[in-house]
Protein backbone atom coordinates (compact mmCIF):
# COMPACT_ATOMS: atom_id res chain seq x y z
CA UNK A 1 0.00 0.00 0.00
CA UNK A 2 1.40 3.62 -1.02
CA UNK A 3 -0.29 5.68 0.73
CA UNK A 4 -0.10 4.85 4.65
CA UNK A 5 -2.85 7.36 5.44
CA UNK A 6 -5.40 5.27 3.35
CA UNK A 7 -4.50 2.78 6.25
CA UNK A 8 -3.91 4.90 9.67
CA UNK A 9 -7.40 6.76 8.73
CA UNK A 10 -7.99 9.82 11.04
CA UNK A 11 -10.19 7.72 12.77
CA UNK A 12 -8.64 4.64 13.40
CA UNK A 13 -5.82 6.81 14.84
CA UNK A 14 -8.21 8.84 17.06
CA UNK A 15 -9.84 5.69 18.36
CA UNK A 16 -6.00 4.22 18.74
CA UNK A 17 -5.28 7.18 20.84
CA UNK A 18 -8.65 7.00 22.80
CA UNK A 19 -10.04 3.51 23.40
CA UNK A 20 -13.61 3.87 24.01
CA UNK A 21 -14.94 1.28 26.46
CA UNK A 22 -11.27 0.54 27.74
CA UNK A 23 -11.00 -1.53 31.10
CA UNK A 24 -12.35 -4.27 32.61
CA UNK A 25 -16.29 -4.22 32.62
CA UNK A 26 -18.04 -4.65 36.10
CA UNK A 27 -20.57 -7.30 36.11
CA UNK A 28 -19.51 -8.95 32.91
CA UNK A 29 -21.62 -12.09 31.98
CA UNK A 30 -18.60 -13.41 29.53
CA UNK A 31 -14.99 -12.32 28.21
CA UNK A 32 -12.50 -14.20 26.09
CA UNK A 33 -8.63 -13.38 26.00
CA UNK A 34 -7.13 -13.19 22.30
CA UNK A 35 -3.50 -13.54 22.17
CA UNK A 36 -1.28 -13.62 18.65
CA UNK A 37 2.29 -15.02 20.16
CA UNK A 38 3.45 -13.49 16.99
CA UNK A 39 3.43 -9.98 17.44
CA UNK A 40 2.19 -9.96 20.91
CA UNK A 41 -1.35 -8.27 20.95
CA UNK A 42 -3.16 -9.36 23.92
CA UNK A 43 -6.62 -8.41 24.49
CA UNK A 44 -9.12 -9.38 27.12
CA UNK A 45 -12.76 -8.64 25.73
CA UNK A 46 -15.62 -8.31 28.27
CA UNK A 47 -19.57 -8.85 27.36
CA UNK A 48 -22.29 -8.15 29.75
CA UNK A 49 -25.54 -9.43 27.81
CA UNK A 50 -29.62 -8.97 29.41
CA UNK A 51 -31.24 -11.95 27.94
CA UNK A 52 -29.84 -12.08 24.64
CA UNK A 53 -28.97 -8.64 24.33
CA UNK A 54 -25.65 -7.10 24.78
CA UNK A 55 -25.85 -4.17 27.07
CA UNK A 56 -22.24 -3.71 27.51
CA UNK A 57 -18.61 -4.30 25.98
CA UNK A 58 -15.45 -3.44 27.17
CA UNK A 59 -11.75 -4.40 26.61
CA UNK A 60 -8.21 -3.70 28.08
CA UNK A 61 -4.92 -4.97 27.06
CA UNK A 62 -2.48 -3.77 24.52
CA UNK A 63 -1.11 -3.98 20.88
CA UNK A 64 -0.89 -1.77 17.42
CA UNK A 65 -3.14 0.75 16.49
CA UNK A 66 -4.97 -1.63 14.03
CA UNK A 67 -5.94 -4.22 16.67
CA UNK A 68 -6.65 -1.28 19.09
CA UNK A 69 -8.80 1.00 17.18
CA UNK A 70 -10.69 -2.19 15.91
CA UNK A 71 -11.08 -3.54 19.22
CA UNK A 72 -12.37 -0.13 20.45
CA UNK A 73 -15.10 0.35 17.38
CA UNK A 74 -16.36 -2.93 17.57
CA UNK A 75 -17.15 -2.05 21.49
CA UNK A 76 -19.17 0.74 20.43
CA UNK A 77 -20.62 -0.85 17.61
CA UNK A 78 -21.76 -4.55 19.39
CA UNK A 79 -22.92 -2.64 22.61
CA UNK A 80 -27.05 -2.82 22.19
CA UNK A 81 -27.20 -5.53 19.53
CA UNK A 82 -29.15 -8.94 20.16
CA UNK A 83 -26.80 -12.16 19.88
CA UNK A 84 -27.40 -13.40 17.15
CA UNK A 85 -27.25 -9.98 15.38
CA UNK A 86 -23.41 -9.33 17.02
CA UNK A 87 -22.86 -12.88 15.61
CA UNK A 88 -23.56 -11.71 11.58
CA UNK A 89 -21.84 -8.81 12.53
CA UNK A 90 -18.51 -10.78 13.74
CA UNK A 91 -18.96 -12.24 10.20
CA UNK A 92 -19.41 -9.72 7.70
CA UNK A 93 -16.58 -7.70 9.39
CA UNK A 94 -14.11 -10.68 9.25
CA UNK A 95 -15.63 -11.58 5.40
CA UNK A 96 -14.57 -7.68 4.43
CA UNK A 97 -11.27 -8.05 6.67
CA UNK A 98 -10.61 -10.92 4.47
CA UNK A 99 -11.29 -9.37 0.94
CA UNK A 100 -14.38 -11.60 0.55
CA UNK A 101 -16.65 -9.17 1.50
CA UNK A 102 -17.63 -5.32 -0.31
CA UNK A 103 -18.21 -3.55 2.69
CA UNK A 104 -19.84 -0.82 0.10
CA UNK A 105 -23.12 -4.40 0.11
CA UNK A 106 -23.54 -3.42 3.29
CA UNK A 107 -23.53 0.16 4.43
CA UNK A 108 -25.90 0.23 7.20
CA UNK A 109 -24.09 -2.97 9.06
CA UNK A 110 -20.96 -1.84 8.73
CA UNK A 111 -20.84 1.48 9.18
CA UNK A 112 -17.86 3.63 10.20
CA UNK A 113 -15.97 -0.18 10.43
CA UNK A 114 -15.53 0.59 6.69
CA UNK A 115 -12.37 2.31 7.62
CA UNK A 116 -10.76 -1.49 8.10
CA UNK A 117 -11.00 -2.14 4.75
CA UNK A 118 -7.77 -1.21 3.45
CA UNK A 119 -6.16 -3.45 6.19
CA UNK A 120 -7.43 -6.54 3.56
CA UNK A 121 -4.09 -5.06 1.26
CA UNK A 122 -2.16 -6.18 3.84
CA UNK A 123 -1.66 -10.17 4.68
CA UNK A 124 0.68 -9.79 7.58
CA UNK A 125 -2.37 -6.48 9.55
CA UNK A 126 -5.15 -8.96 9.08
CA UNK A 127 -4.93 -10.55 12.18
CA UNK A 128 -4.23 -7.66 13.94
CA UNK A 129 -7.90 -6.16 13.17
CA UNK A 130 -9.77 -9.37 13.71
CA UNK A 131 -8.32 -10.37 16.81
CA UNK A 132 -11.05 -8.46 19.03
CA UNK A 133 -13.68 -9.89 16.85
CA UNK A 134 -12.52 -13.67 17.29
CA UNK A 135 -12.59 -12.74 21.12
CA UNK A 136 -15.87 -11.05 21.51
CA UNK A 137 -17.26 -14.42 19.39
CA UNK A 138 -15.16 -16.53 21.59
CA UNK A 139 -16.95 -14.93 24.64
CA UNK A 140 -19.98 -14.72 23.15
CA UNK A 141 -19.97 -18.94 22.34
CA UNK A 142 -18.86 -19.16 25.78
CA UNK A 143 -15.45 -20.58 24.88
CA UNK A 144 -12.99 -18.15 27.09
CA UNK A 145 -10.66 -17.94 24.47
CA UNK A 146 -10.09 -17.20 20.85
CA UNK A 147 -8.43 -18.27 17.91
CA UNK A 148 -8.17 -17.85 14.30
CA UNK A 149 -6.81 -21.35 14.24
CA UNK A 150 -8.25 -22.73 10.43
CA UNK A 151 -8.87 -19.07 8.77
CA UNK A 152 -8.80 -18.89 5.73
CA UNK A 153 -6.38 -16.06 6.33
CA UNK A 154 -3.19 -15.30 3.92
CA UNK A 155 -0.80 -16.05 6.74
CA UNK A 156 -0.97 -18.97 6.43
CA UNK A 157 -1.85 -21.42 9.35
CA UNK A 158 -0.70 -21.11 12.69
CA UNK A 159 0.49 -17.84 12.43
CA UNK A 160 -2.86 -16.79 12.85
CA UNK A 161 -3.41 -18.48 15.92
CA UNK A 162 -4.75 -16.26 19.12
CA UNK A 163 -4.98 -17.99 21.78
CA UNK A 164 -5.23 -17.33 25.77
CA UNK B 1 46.21 -2.53 3.55
CA UNK B 2 43.62 -0.30 2.14
CA UNK B 3 39.98 -0.39 3.36
CA UNK B 4 37.86 -1.85 0.97
CA UNK B 5 35.49 0.45 -0.90
CA UNK B 6 32.19 -0.89 0.32
CA UNK B 7 29.88 1.23 -1.78
CA UNK B 8 31.46 -1.09 -4.88
CA UNK B 9 30.62 -4.31 -3.07
CA UNK B 10 27.10 -3.57 -2.91
CA UNK B 11 27.23 -5.04 -6.49
CA UNK B 12 28.33 -8.38 -5.01
CA UNK B 13 24.92 -8.85 -3.32
CA UNK B 14 22.10 -9.04 -6.15
CA UNK B 15 19.00 -9.03 -3.32
CA UNK B 16 19.78 -5.24 -2.42
CA UNK B 17 19.14 -4.14 -6.22
CA UNK B 18 15.15 -4.26 -6.44
CA UNK B 19 12.59 -2.20 -5.65
CA UNK B 20 9.85 -2.65 -3.13
CA UNK B 21 6.66 -0.85 -2.98
CA UNK B 22 8.18 1.64 -5.86
CA UNK B 23 11.19 2.58 -3.47
CA UNK B 24 14.70 1.22 -3.35
CA UNK B 25 15.17 -1.71 -1.01
CA UNK B 26 16.53 -0.51 1.88
CA UNK B 27 17.50 -3.99 3.63
CA UNK B 28 17.72 -2.86 7.08
CA UNK B 29 16.87 -6.93 8.84
CA UNK B 30 20.26 -8.69 8.81
CA UNK B 31 20.16 -9.62 12.35
CA UNK B 32 17.19 -11.81 11.49
CA UNK B 33 18.65 -12.85 8.17
CA UNK B 34 21.38 -11.48 5.84
CA UNK B 35 21.58 -11.74 2.04
CA UNK B 36 23.46 -13.92 -0.02
CA UNK B 37 26.57 -12.46 -2.70
CA UNK B 38 27.18 -14.04 -5.84
CA UNK B 39 30.21 -15.68 -5.04
CA UNK B 40 28.22 -17.85 -2.70
CA UNK B 41 25.02 -17.79 -4.93
CA UNK B 42 27.90 -19.44 -7.61
CA UNK B 43 29.06 -21.56 -5.12
CA UNK B 44 25.50 -23.22 -4.60
CA UNK B 45 24.63 -23.35 -8.01
CA UNK B 46 27.48 -25.07 -9.27
CA UNK B 47 27.36 -27.50 -6.02
CA UNK B 48 24.12 -28.31 -7.50
CA UNK B 49 24.50 -28.42 -11.10
CA UNK B 50 27.87 -30.54 -11.19
CA UNK B 51 29.06 -31.80 -7.95
CA UNK B 52 25.91 -32.76 -6.35
CA UNK B 53 25.69 -36.39 -4.86
CA UNK B 54 25.19 -38.02 -1.33
CA UNK B 55 28.34 -37.59 1.62
CA UNK B 56 30.36 -39.80 2.59
CA UNK B 57 28.65 -43.10 1.14
CA UNK B 58 29.96 -43.98 -1.98
CA UNK B 59 32.47 -44.73 -4.14
CA UNK B 60 31.93 -42.85 -7.71
CA UNK B 61 33.32 -39.83 -8.46
CA UNK B 62 30.51 -37.07 -7.66
CA UNK B 63 30.11 -38.73 -3.87
CA UNK B 64 33.56 -37.92 -3.58
CA UNK B 65 33.73 -34.75 -4.91
CA UNK B 66 30.35 -33.68 -2.33
CA UNK B 67 32.19 -35.53 0.07
CA UNK B 68 35.47 -33.08 -0.72
CA UNK B 69 33.05 -29.90 -0.92
CA UNK B 70 31.36 -30.95 2.16
CA UNK B 71 34.53 -31.35 4.04
CA UNK B 72 36.54 -28.47 2.57
CA UNK B 73 33.53 -26.12 3.87
CA UNK B 74 33.89 -28.16 7.85
CA UNK B 75 37.95 -27.67 7.15
CA UNK B 76 37.51 -23.44 6.26
CA UNK B 77 34.65 -22.57 9.18
CA UNK B 78 37.39 -25.06 11.49
CA UNK B 79 39.76 -22.01 10.42
CA UNK B 80 37.36 -19.59 10.48
CA UNK B 81 36.72 -19.72 14.15
CA UNK B 82 39.86 -21.09 14.98
CA UNK B 83 39.11 -24.64 16.40
CA UNK B 84 42.05 -26.80 16.61
CA UNK B 85 40.99 -29.85 14.36
CA UNK B 86 38.08 -29.89 11.87
CA UNK B 87 36.26 -32.77 13.96
CA UNK B 88 35.12 -30.13 16.64
CA UNK B 89 32.86 -28.68 14.02
CA UNK B 90 29.24 -30.29 13.41
CA UNK B 91 26.97 -29.37 10.54
CA UNK B 92 23.54 -28.75 12.08
CA UNK B 93 20.28 -27.12 10.55
CA UNK B 94 21.57 -23.73 12.78
CA UNK B 95 21.82 -22.16 16.38
CA UNK B 96 18.76 -23.31 17.71
CA UNK B 97 19.54 -27.21 16.55
CA UNK B 98 23.18 -26.96 17.74
CA UNK B 99 21.76 -25.73 21.20
CA UNK B 100 19.18 -28.25 21.73
CA UNK B 101 21.80 -30.56 20.82
CA UNK B 102 24.17 -29.81 23.65
CA UNK B 103 21.16 -29.65 25.89
CA UNK B 104 19.61 -33.06 25.09
CA UNK B 105 23.25 -35.33 24.50
CA UNK B 106 25.21 -33.66 26.89
CA UNK B 107 22.12 -32.63 29.40
CA UNK B 108 20.99 -35.95 29.54
CA UNK B 109 24.39 -37.47 30.37
CA UNK B 110 25.46 -35.22 32.88
CA UNK B 111 22.19 -32.88 34.56
CA UNK B 112 20.86 -34.52 37.42
CA UNK B 113 18.15 -32.94 40.14
CA UNK B 114 19.51 -29.78 41.86
CA UNK B 115 22.09 -29.33 39.27
CA UNK B 116 21.86 -25.35 38.04
CA UNK B 117 22.09 -23.87 34.45
CA UNK B 118 22.82 -20.01 34.32
CA UNK B 119 21.44 -18.15 31.69
CA UNK B 120 21.08 -14.54 31.17
CA UNK B 121 17.94 -12.25 30.93
CA UNK B 122 19.11 -10.78 27.48
CA UNK B 123 19.07 -14.91 26.06
CA UNK B 124 17.33 -15.54 22.57
CA UNK B 125 14.29 -18.49 23.48
CA UNK B 126 16.78 -20.68 21.55
CA UNK B 127 19.21 -20.47 24.35
CA UNK B 128 16.31 -20.41 27.17
CA UNK B 129 13.59 -23.22 25.84
CA UNK B 130 16.09 -26.36 25.31
CA UNK B 131 17.11 -25.53 28.66
CA UNK B 132 13.73 -25.66 30.08
CA UNK B 133 13.08 -28.75 28.63
CA UNK B 134 16.00 -30.70 29.47
CA UNK B 135 15.95 -29.07 33.44
CA UNK B 136 12.30 -30.37 33.44
CA UNK B 137 13.47 -33.84 32.06
CA UNK B 138 16.34 -33.96 34.86
CA UNK B 139 15.38 -32.21 37.46
CA UNK B 140 18.20 -29.39 37.56
CA UNK B 141 16.83 -25.67 38.04
CA UNK B 142 17.87 -22.97 35.89
CA UNK B 143 19.43 -19.54 37.33
CA UNK B 144 19.04 -16.03 35.39
CA UNK B 145 21.94 -13.30 34.91
CA UNK B 146 20.17 -9.98 35.27
CA UNK B 147 20.54 -7.13 33.27
CA UNK B 148 21.20 -2.96 33.89
CA UNK B 149 19.52 -0.41 32.79
CA UNK B 150 21.99 -0.12 29.38
CA UNK B 151 21.45 -3.76 29.06
CA UNK B 152 24.49 -5.26 29.99
CA UNK B 153 25.04 -8.33 31.51
CA UNK B 154 24.91 -7.73 35.69
CA UNK B 155 28.84 -9.52 36.05
CA UNK B 156 28.79 -9.09 40.03
CA UNK B 157 25.43 -10.70 40.25
CA UNK B 158 27.09 -13.66 37.72
CA UNK B 159 29.57 -14.28 40.12
CA UNK B 160 27.27 -14.45 42.48
CA UNK B 161 25.33 -17.27 40.56
CA UNK B 162 28.12 -19.42 40.51
CA UNK B 163 28.27 -22.29 42.91
CA UNK B 164 29.53 -26.19 43.25
CA UNK B 165 26.32 -26.68 42.05
CA UNK B 166 26.74 -25.07 38.25
CA UNK B 167 26.68 -27.22 35.75
CA UNK B 168 26.19 -24.89 32.68
CA UNK B 169 26.50 -21.37 31.60
CA UNK B 170 25.28 -20.73 28.34
CA UNK B 171 25.25 -17.23 27.06
CA UNK B 172 24.85 -15.25 24.15
CA UNK B 173 27.70 -13.31 22.75
CA UNK B 174 25.88 -10.50 21.36
CA UNK B 175 21.94 -9.73 21.72
CA UNK B 176 20.05 -10.04 19.18
CA UNK B 177 17.31 -7.68 20.48
CA UNK B 178 19.55 -5.11 22.11
CA UNK B 179 23.06 -5.59 20.48
CA UNK B 180 25.03 -5.96 23.14
CA UNK B 181 28.22 -7.94 22.92
CA UNK B 182 28.75 -9.61 26.47
CA UNK B 183 32.64 -10.19 27.48
CA UNK B 184 32.17 -13.74 26.60
CA UNK B 185 35.89 -14.93 27.48
CA UNK B 186 35.37 -13.39 31.60
CA UNK B 187 32.05 -15.58 31.52
CA UNK B 188 33.77 -18.41 30.29
CA UNK B 189 36.97 -17.85 32.53
CA UNK B 190 34.44 -17.36 35.66
CA UNK B 191 32.40 -20.41 34.67
CA UNK B 192 35.46 -22.41 34.31
CA UNK B 193 36.46 -21.65 38.03
CA UNK B 194 33.47 -23.62 38.99
CA UNK B 195 33.60 -26.30 36.67
CA UNK B 196 30.59 -25.54 34.90
CA UNK B 197 30.15 -26.59 30.77
CA UNK B 198 30.59 -23.61 28.56
CA UNK B 199 28.18 -22.95 25.81
CA UNK B 200 28.24 -19.82 23.51
CA UNK B 201 24.98 -18.62 21.43
CA UNK B 202 27.12 -16.90 18.45
CA UNK B 203 24.66 -16.27 15.98
CA UNK B 204 24.76 -12.26 16.36
CA UNK B 205 28.38 -12.31 16.27
CA UNK B 206 30.12 -14.28 13.95
CA UNK B 207 28.82 -11.84 11.32
CA UNK B 208 30.03 -8.67 12.52
CA UNK B 209 33.16 -9.49 15.11
CA UNK B 210 36.04 -12.04 14.30
CA UNK B 211 35.28 -15.11 17.04
CA UNK B 212 37.97 -17.34 18.04
CA UNK B 213 36.99 -20.37 19.60
CA UNK B 214 40.20 -20.92 21.38
CA UNK B 215 40.83 -17.58 22.87
CA UNK B 216 37.12 -17.65 24.19
CA UNK B 217 37.83 -21.01 25.56
CA UNK B 218 34.52 -22.12 25.70
CA UNK B 219 33.65 -25.63 25.12
CA UNK B 220 30.67 -25.06 22.80
CA UNK B 221 29.83 -22.24 20.20
CA UNK B 222 27.07 -21.96 18.01
CA UNK B 223 25.86 -20.47 14.91
CA UNK B 224 23.76 -20.07 11.93
CA UNK B 225 24.66 -19.63 8.10
CA UNK B 226 21.71 -17.72 6.85
CA UNK B 227 22.38 -14.53 9.35
CA UNK B 228 26.42 -14.74 8.14
CA UNK B 229 25.59 -14.29 3.77
CA UNK B 230 24.95 -18.23 3.30
CA UNK B 231 21.64 -20.06 2.68
CA UNK B 232 19.33 -21.03 5.49
CA UNK B 233 19.27 -24.77 6.29
CA UNK B 234 22.90 -25.01 7.96
CA UNK B 235 24.33 -23.93 10.96
CA UNK B 236 27.53 -24.70 13.04
CA UNK B 237 28.34 -26.02 16.52
CA UNK B 238 31.83 -26.09 17.59
CA UNK B 239 32.33 -28.34 20.11
CA UNK B 240 35.61 -29.16 22.04
CA UNK B 241 36.99 -32.56 21.11
CA UNK B 242 37.12 -33.92 24.58
CA UNK B 243 33.60 -33.07 25.25
CA UNK B 244 32.16 -34.24 22.00
CA UNK B 245 33.92 -37.26 22.45
CA UNK B 246 32.27 -38.14 25.75
CA UNK B 247 29.16 -37.57 24.16
CA UNK B 248 26.50 -39.93 23.71
CA UNK B 249 24.49 -39.31 20.03
CA UNK B 250 21.28 -37.04 19.60
CA UNK B 251 19.76 -38.19 16.74
CA UNK B 252 19.89 -42.23 15.19
CA UNK B 253 20.41 -42.77 11.72
CA UNK B 254 22.65 -43.05 8.83
CA UNK B 255 25.91 -41.59 8.85
CA UNK B 256 26.86 -41.75 12.76
CA UNK B 257 27.49 -45.38 13.16
CA UNK B 258 29.88 -47.27 13.20
CA UNK B 259 28.41 -50.86 13.68
CA UNK B 260 25.15 -51.43 13.64
CA UNK B 261 23.03 -54.90 14.90
CA UNK B 262 19.99 -55.67 16.80
CA UNK B 263 21.64 -56.58 19.72
CA UNK B 264 23.22 -53.26 19.87
CA UNK B 265 25.24 -50.42 17.74
CA UNK B 266 28.38 -48.56 18.17
CA UNK B 267 28.68 -44.73 17.14
CA UNK B 268 31.14 -43.26 15.16
CA UNK B 269 33.25 -40.54 15.98
CA UNK B 270 32.37 -36.93 16.23
CA UNK B 271 31.05 -34.91 14.13
CA UNK B 272 29.77 -38.03 12.59
CA UNK B 273 28.48 -39.09 15.53
CA UNK B 274 26.07 -35.97 15.52
CA UNK B 275 25.50 -35.90 12.43
CA UNK B 276 22.61 -38.02 11.15
CA UNK B 277 21.15 -38.44 7.61
CA UNK B 278 21.95 -36.54 4.74
CA UNK B 279 23.02 -32.96 5.67
CA UNK B 280 22.05 -29.76 3.80
CA UNK B 281 25.21 -30.15 1.88
CA UNK B 282 24.68 -27.63 -1.25
CA UNK B 283 23.79 -24.96 2.53
CA UNK B 284 27.15 -25.66 3.92
CA UNK B 285 29.37 -25.15 0.44
CA UNK B 286 27.32 -22.27 0.28
CA UNK B 287 28.56 -21.62 3.70
CA UNK B 288 32.48 -22.16 3.19
CA UNK B 289 32.00 -19.92 0.07
CA UNK B 290 30.23 -16.86 2.54
CA UNK B 291 33.55 -17.46 4.98
CA UNK B 292 35.90 -16.90 1.99
CA UNK B 293 34.19 -14.14 0.18
CA UNK B 294 34.13 -12.21 4.17
CA UNK B 295 37.38 -13.42 4.68
CA UNK B 296 38.44 -11.42 1.43
CA UNK B 297 36.93 -8.19 2.85
CA UNK B 298 38.00 -8.53 5.69
CA UNK B 299 36.69 -9.31 9.19
CA UNK B 300 37.88 -6.47 10.78
CA UNK B 301 37.18 -4.23 7.80
CA UNK B 302 33.55 -5.29 8.31
CA UNK B 303 33.50 -4.74 11.90
CA UNK B 304 34.52 -1.21 11.38
CA UNK B 305 32.53 -0.23 8.89
CA UNK B 306 29.11 -1.72 10.71
CA UNK B 307 30.37 0.07 14.19
CA UNK B 308 30.57 3.33 11.98
CA UNK B 309 26.80 2.91 10.35
CA UNK B 310 25.64 1.92 13.85
CA UNK B 311 27.13 5.18 15.02
CA UNK B 312 25.59 7.50 12.03
CA UNK B 313 21.95 5.46 12.77
CA UNK B 314 22.23 6.02 16.43
CA UNK B 315 22.74 9.58 16.11
CA UNK B 316 19.91 10.20 13.86
CA UNK B 317 17.19 7.86 14.53
CA UNK B 318 17.93 9.17 18.03
CA UNK B 319 17.08 12.39 16.73
CA UNK B 320 13.25 11.87 15.75
CA UNK B 321 10.40 12.95 17.34
CA UNK B 322 9.85 10.55 19.64
CA UNK B 323 12.29 8.01 19.83
CA UNK B 324 13.78 5.99 22.49
CA UNK B 325 16.85 3.37 21.79
CA UNK B 326 16.47 0.02 23.84
CA UNK B 327 19.94 -1.08 24.45
CA UNK B 328 22.56 1.28 25.57
CA UNK B 329 25.44 -1.07 25.91
CA UNK B 330 28.98 0.47 25.96
CA UNK B 331 30.18 -1.83 23.48
CA UNK B 332 27.59 -3.04 21.37
CA UNK B 333 27.10 -4.87 17.58
CA UNK B 334 24.98 -3.00 14.63
CA UNK B 335 21.57 -3.51 16.21
CA UNK B 336 19.67 -0.36 17.04
CA UNK B 337 16.35 -1.66 18.57
CA UNK B 338 14.07 1.11 19.43
CA UNK B 339 10.53 2.44 20.69
CA UNK B 340 8.00 5.19 19.50
CA UNK B 341 6.43 7.41 21.91
CA UNK B 342 2.75 5.94 21.33
CA UNK B 343 3.61 4.16 18.31
CA UNK B 344 3.53 0.19 18.85
CA UNK B 345 6.62 -1.19 16.66
CA UNK B 346 4.40 -3.37 13.97
CA UNK B 347 2.64 0.32 12.90
CA UNK B 348 6.13 1.63 12.57
CA UNK B 349 7.41 -1.35 10.65
CA UNK B 350 3.79 -1.55 8.43
CA UNK B 351 4.74 2.13 7.47
CA UNK B 352 8.67 1.83 6.92
CA UNK B 353 7.51 -1.36 4.88
CA UNK B 354 5.72 1.18 2.48
CA UNK B 355 8.58 3.46 2.39
CA UNK B 356 10.70 0.23 1.05
CA UNK B 357 12.65 0.01 3.98
CA UNK B 358 12.88 -3.50 6.13
CA UNK B 359 13.06 -3.94 9.52
CA UNK B 360 11.97 -6.10 11.91
CA UNK B 361 9.25 -5.04 14.81
CA UNK B 362 8.42 -7.62 17.46
CA UNK B 363 9.72 -9.06 20.37
CA UNK B 364 12.92 -10.63 18.83
CA UNK B 365 12.07 -13.94 20.48
CA UNK B 366 13.75 -12.53 23.32
CA UNK B 367 10.62 -11.78 25.41
CA UNK B 368 12.26 -11.98 28.30
CA UNK B 369 14.07 -8.49 27.08
CA UNK B 370 10.92 -7.01 26.66
CA UNK B 371 9.67 -7.67 30.21
CA UNK B 372 12.90 -6.57 31.60
CA UNK B 373 12.54 -2.86 29.60
CA UNK B 374 8.81 -2.63 29.85
CA UNK B 375 7.87 -2.68 26.32
CA UNK B 376 5.71 -4.64 24.56
CA UNK B 377 8.04 -5.20 21.49
CA UNK B 378 10.43 -3.23 19.58
CA UNK B 379 11.71 -1.81 16.22
CA UNK B 380 14.53 -2.94 15.42
CA UNK B 381 17.41 -2.10 12.31
CA UNK B 382 20.36 -4.17 12.19
CA UNK B 383 23.21 -3.29 9.72
CA UNK B 384 25.72 -5.08 7.44
CA UNK B 385 28.58 -3.89 5.91
CA UNK B 386 27.13 -3.68 2.55
CA UNK B 387 24.37 -1.01 4.24
CA UNK B 388 24.98 2.71 3.35
CA UNK B 389 24.16 5.90 4.90
CA UNK B 390 21.25 6.01 2.01
CA UNK B 391 19.72 3.26 3.98
CA UNK B 392 19.64 4.86 7.38
CA UNK B 393 18.63 8.16 5.59
CA UNK B 394 15.90 6.23 3.94
CA UNK B 395 14.66 4.56 7.76
CA UNK B 396 14.94 8.17 9.08
CA UNK B 397 12.44 9.83 6.45
CA UNK B 398 9.98 6.18 7.35
CA UNK B 399 10.13 7.06 11.12
CA UNK B 400 9.74 10.81 10.59
CA UNK B 401 6.41 10.03 8.34
CA UNK B 402 5.38 7.32 11.59
CA UNK B 403 5.75 10.45 13.52
CA UNK B 404 3.64 12.95 11.26
CA UNK B 405 0.86 10.19 10.81
CA UNK B 406 0.70 9.35 14.42
CA UNK B 407 0.93 13.62 15.68
CA UNK B 408 4.17 12.87 17.34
Amino acid sequence: MSDMRQLYQEVILEHNKKPRNFGVLEGATCSAHGHNPLCGDNYTVYVRLEGEQIAQVGFEGEGCAISKASASMMTTRLKGLEVAAAQELVELFRGMILGEVDPEAHPKALKHLKVFQGVSALPVRIKCALLPWHAVKAALDGRGEASTEGEADPVGEGEGSARS
Amino acid sequence: MTAPDFEALRADIPALHQEVHGRPLAYLDNAASSHLPQAVLDAVVRYHSREHSNVHRGVHTLSQVATERYEGARRRVQRFLGASRPEEIVFTRGTTEGINLVAQAWGRANLGAGDEIVLSELEHHSNIVPWQLIAQERGAVIRVIPLNDAGELDLAAFRGLLGPRTRVVAVAHVSNALGTINPVAEIVAAAKGVGALTVIDGAQAVPHLRVDVAALGCDFYAFSAHKLYAPPGVGVLYGRYAVLEGMPPWQGGGDMIEVVSFEGSTWAKPPSRFEAGTPSIAAAVGLGAAVEYLEGVGLEAIAAREDALLAYATEAVSAVPGVRIIGTAASKASVLSFVMEGVHPHDIGTILDSEGVAVRAGHHCAQPVMRRFKVPATARASLAFYNNEADIDALVRGLHTVAGIFGL
